[in-house]
């Protein structure tokens, strides 16, 4: 037992606080917008967008109008629009609170990876680079293990680097962890996990 | 001075030249200046940079001019969307530089505003940061990246005035702005040129002090991906 990609993505959910502005990335990430309940949540869209809206309805796609993942969306009444160069200096400022991303690997000392696999299709970094470097909290949401069920939590990455100790919180299907001082700390761990198991899962150093 | 021209051609006529940089704005295919991305093909200017946030797809965008191997060397943060793009890197064909996103966006904005470097955290400890200067500010690391200067701005609004002052609408924005900034002459296509004094000044997203040349034109705004959500979610 485990907590599944939903189940992930509500805990993350549990991350954001209220008047909270927020970047999520691609895949398990966006579903953390469909568990933030009544908290007063603004998404940022990196693009140029506060106020990210849901998927629009059938018929009712605007060209102009899409989300990082250049999927169409739709506005909120709260939405305003700026250029990238504001949009990213607002991140690059601090101004947004957190960013809540998926990884391939993450390493004890908060160095992440996941943009790049050397040999394979190179399709570049985006914004997550500049996410990572520059807002107040970096939360990373992720199966624990690849698909060769390899721990993805390592005592040092071995993909090129997104940002150097840079990431504050880990959420696996396996539990809560945090990036402190000498390595990981587990703050939880899922439904029907125990704790030995997911240190057996890891291949980082668990700290007390 | 006039600023309205009648096609794309006319309007980048004496402008371009082989071996040029070229900022565009876009982001995706969103915002893209379609119209005068298919006069440049049609003018055959060679060895080209562009400064794009992406490369567009095999049949849009900056796409049409990988088509016709064009393009010498992409700045770039993303390119995932192309497989021409792909087949041309590999091959050695095209260079490559990636960009951070908002990197990218900050170097055209200064070279805009004149500035010719300037130091983010972004990228520190990673393969961004190599050969780059680093400098310490308050005991945290950050690296020196360079301002864009253009040879030429190509840029897409929405509606402009005939002085150019511009108007975007809703993330077709992205980087035409920055991108406008940069470039020694800039060349804009919209969707519609109103009557000088139409547009509210206090609502002007960019000023017609950057705008050069101007055209209107009938876009096509290609949608890379539809998402929807069923009726009854309402």
């Amino acid at each position: 037992m485990a907590w599944d990609r939903n189940q992930m993505a509500a805990r993350a959910a549990q991350e954001l606080e209220d008047g909270m502005y927020v970047n999520l990335g691609i895949g398990i990430p966006t579903l953390v917008a469909n568990y933030v309940g009544d908290k007063d949540i603004t998404l940022q869209s990196e693009n140029g967008m506060l106020g990210m809206g849901p998927f629009p309805f059938e018929g009712e796609e605007d060209p102009d109008l899409i989300n990082a993942g250049k999927q169409t969306i739709t506005e909120l009444r709260r939405t305003a629009y700026f250029d990238s160069a504001t949009s990213f200096g607002m991140i690059r400022g601090g101004k947004i609170a957190a960013a809540i991303l998926g990884a391939m690997e993450v390493a004890e000392n908060g160095d992440l990876a996941n943009w790049m696999i050397p040999g394979k299709l190179i399709k570049g970094m985006g914004g997550a680079m500049d996410l990572v470097a520059g807002v107040g909290r970096v939360i990373v949401v992720m199966d624990h293990a690849n698909k060769h069920g390899e721990s993805k939590l390592l005592k040092e990455c071995t993909l090129p680097l997104t940002g150097k100790g840079v990431v504050d919180r880990i959420i696996t299907n396996l539990g809560v962890l945090d990036v402190v001082e000498g390595g990981l700390k587990i703050v939880e761990v899922a439904e029907g996990v125990t704790e030995d198991e997911l240190r057996a899962a890891t291949a980082a150093t668990i700290v007390n | 001075m006039k600023k309205v021209y009648g096609s794309a051609a006319e309007a980048l006529d004496g402008v371009l030249f082989d071996g040029m940089t070229i900022a565009a704005g876009g982001f995706g295919l969103c915002g893209i200046p379609e119209l005068l991305l298919e006069a440049i093909k049609q003018a055959g200017t060679k060895d080209l940079t562009f400064a794009s946030n992406n490369a567009g797809v095999d049949d849009f965008g900056i796409g049409i001019l990988l088509q016709t191997k064009q393009v010498k060397k992409m700045m770039s943060s993303y390119v995932g969307e192309n497989a021409e793009f792909m087949r041309q890197y590999l091959s050695g064909e095209l260079e490559l530089e990636f960009n951070p996103q908002g990197t990218l966006a900050e170097r055209m904005r200064a070279g805009g505003c004149g500035i010719p470097g300037f130091y983010t955290k972004t990228g520190v400890g990673t393969q961004i940061a190599e050969g780059k200067e680093v400098k310490v500010f308050d005991g945290e690391e950050y690296i020196l990246e360079r301002g864009i200067f253009a040879d030429l701005s190509i840029v897409k609004a929405w509606k402009a005035d005939e002085t150019g002052n511009l108007v975007f609408r809703k993330t077709a924005r992205n980087f035409n702005p920055p991108a406008a900034m940069c470039g020694k002459v800039c060349v804009v296509e919209v969707e519609e040129i109103v009557p000088t004094g139409s547009l509210d000044p206090d609502h002007i997203h960019l000023p017609g002090v950057y705008v050069h040349r101007l055209i209107q034109g009938e876009h096509e705004k290609r949608i890379e991906k539809v998402t929807t959500r069923p009726r009854e979610e309402a």
